[in-house]
């Protein structure tokens, strides 16, 4: 019935794009911390989206995932930063910056092949910990990482003369840094999209899926159990180094600080929350959970002002009162996450 | 022995105290179907899981094909071409029928990371062959109707049936039932035996664990029987029935 809406019509992917190239003018209006809000959020969808090939695709609990985040964010840092004199090309440092993160994935994956569930949540917990704590400390005897101070002035992305930072007037339109990271954040996006849709529905895809299902069954047909969890360790890390990449041109500043274990739990919230091993669930989980919070700051302080005419609560507080309360809500009434795929649904309502 | 599949060699597994397999020795010759049959504990799963390289034997081995079986590497029994079903049936719960059977075909494909993300004709090709060959195992087993309900939804006989097709996607040379007329009725049972028969007309070879001694004595070549971990006899049906010894340990010595 409706049709012009269906996503895959033609009209369905104008308006699509459309509205994708408008929205960093439309979220500039409410200045450009809006648009910087934007940025992050999809930043959050590469990391849920990575996380979900391990928690989602192949059932491993993976509590430590903001340790590749880290481990991208620094390769990018270092490379292109005054702190090791290095100013490399983002194009090089970021399939550079993925694959030290997929080492480290491989790393994390070999020792907890065996383990499941809590145990392996308590080992990867363990291991986000461990990389922020070598990132606070690396600063002696050699300076790596520069300590808590942590690494500043960092190169931005430029692709020939473009450089991502600071006004560009490009066709009479003028394009700000967040709104230039912005294009280059949707289409790589798209990207990592369009991999994960692939990946899910191919042999490997339905092989972490037996994983998840039934270990013992899935090797008794041949899957290399072994192989392929490393192989959704290292997937997932290598989206997270890319992410990590961005993040650190972004910001030209990156610190410890910003991979704590509650950035972990954040990112797992919005994998589940959004609904598990679902693609557009996990990216509808990300962006709420990103927005949310932001929309929150800015919003509770004016609503309370208009209600009560003065301010009650600090909105600062109850801004993660509000988030919090969300979240447990979205639990108690729709567990299997806010847009579940077909099976995982089926999967819930009932039945033996 | 030329025309040998399977040869288990003084294959030995205790648990703690409890010998579950004292140096069993037999031979699957290609193209029978063979019966391993026992009171309850008798050690025929615990066979079946040294076989399938889920436990690790703690003295002998099997050659299979030619060439000895790695112990404690199940995913290399079932490339070597053993595949296997489970007493209580292991599926994969929340994937469709058919998902269950393509699953199966992993052993024998080889698309990777770069093959899913590329999308190249090789990688297209092989998922529509895998597509087609589980399609087909559905239609063989007869539960083609039920291709895109979750495993979990489909009845007891269809499950075991969809056991048997997920196996048989492997392509092995030895396809191992344990238990597979297990909780089936009368009709089930007689269907099952249909199926177990078709199998072995194609060309694979079969090990039967199984409770029903009809079912066994009607459909296999030979027969062993297992008694506390220990072999008793490898024969055909008609002498192992009527051998003293498995008398016994059914009824009770």
């Amino acid at each position: 019935m409706k049709q012009w809406l269906n996503p895959r019509s033609t009209l369905g992917i104008t308006l699509i794009v459309v509205a994708l190239v408008a929205l960093p003018f439309v979220a500039a209006m409410g200045g450009q911390a809006w648009v910087r809000i934007l940025n992050f959020a999809i930043l959050y969808v590469f990391l849920a989206l990575g996380l979900n090939i391990v928690v989602g695709f192949a059932g491993l609990l993976d509590l430590g995932y903001i340790a590749f985040y880290a481990v991208g964010a620094y390769v990018y840092a270092l490379l292109a930063s005054p702190h090791f004199g290095l100013h490399w090309p983002f194009w090089v440092i970021l399939p550079i910056g993925a694959m030290v993160a997929c080492f480290f994935g491989v790393l994390l994956g070999s020792p907890t092949l065996k383990l499941r569930g809590d145990y392996l949540a308590i080992v990867t917990l363990g291991f986000g910990e461990i990389i922020r704590i070598f990132l606070n400390n690396l600063n002696a005897p050699i300076n790596v990482t520069n300590g808590a101070q942590g690494i500043t002035m960092i190169d931005p992305v430029a692709i020939g003369g473009l450089k991502f930072s600071g006004t560009t007037q490009i066709f009479g339109f003028s394009l700000s840094g967040p709104q230039k990271y912005y294009y280059l954040l949707v289409a790589l996006a798209i990207l990592v999209i369009i991999i994960n849709l692939r990946l899910q529905n191919s042999r490997i895809g339905r092989a972490w899926q037996a994983i998840r299902e039934d270990e013992i069954a899935a090797k008794a047909v041949g899957i290399n159990t072994r192989n392929i969890k490393l192989l959704a360790f290292a997937m997932g890390a290598s989206f997270g180094g890319i992410a990590g990449g961005i993040f650190s041109a972004m910001q030209g500043f990156v610190s410890p600080e910003s991979f704590s274990l509650t950035e972990s739990i954040m990112i797992l919230a919005m994998v589940v929350l959004g609904g598990m091993g679902h693609i557009p669930g996990v990216i509808l989980g990300a962006v709420l959970l990103s927005i949310l919070p932001e929309a929150l700051r800015y919003g509770v302080g004016p609503i309370q002002m208009a209600l009560f005419g003065k301010m009650l609560v600090d909105p600062e507080s109850v801004r993660m009162l509000i988030f919090g309360l969300a979240l447990v809500l979205v639990m108690r009434f729709k567990p299997a996450g806010l847009w579940p795929s077909p099976e995982r649904k089926r999967e819930l309502q009932g039945d033996a | 022995m030329a025309d040998a599949l399977l040869e288990a060699r003084d294959v030995a597994k205790h648990f703690g105290g409890v010998k579950a397999l004292r140096d069993v020795s037999l031979t699957i010759r290609r193209g029978e179907i063979y019966g391993l049959i026992g009171p309850n504990g008798a050690g025929k799963t615990t066979f079946f899981n040294c076989m399938t390289g889920l436990y690790v034997p703690d003295g002998g081995g099997f050659i299979f094909d030619g060439a000895p079986l790695l112990a404690d590497a199940p995913h290399q029994a079932a490339e070597r071409g053993i595949a296997r079903t489970f007493q209580n049936i292991r599926l994969f719960a929340n994937m469709t029928a058919l998902e269950n059977v393509m699953v199966g075909r992993h052993v024998r494909t080889k698309a990777g990371v770069l093959g899913a993300m590329l999308q190249n004709t090789a990688t297209k090709a092989e998922e529509a062959a895998i597509q087609q060959r589980a399609v087909d195992l559905l239609h063989y087993v007869r539960i083609e109707d039920r291709a895109d309900d979750l495993a979990k939804n489909l009845s007891y006989g269809d499950q075991r049936r969809l056991e048997i097709a997920r196996a048989l996607a492997t392509e092995p040379k030895l396809l191992c039932l344990d238990e597979p007329a297990a909780g089936m009725n009368g009709t089930e049972t007689a269907e099952l035996r249909e199926l177990i028969d078709g199998i072995r007309r194609d060309g694979t070879t079969i090990l039967l664990i199984e409770h029903d001694v009809k079912l066994v004595m009607g459909l296999c070549d030979r027969v062993a029987v297992l008694d506390y971990g220990a072999l008793v006899i490898e024969d055909v049906p008609a002498v192992v029935q009527k051998d003293q010894r498995v008398i016994e340990a059914y009824l009770g010595a």
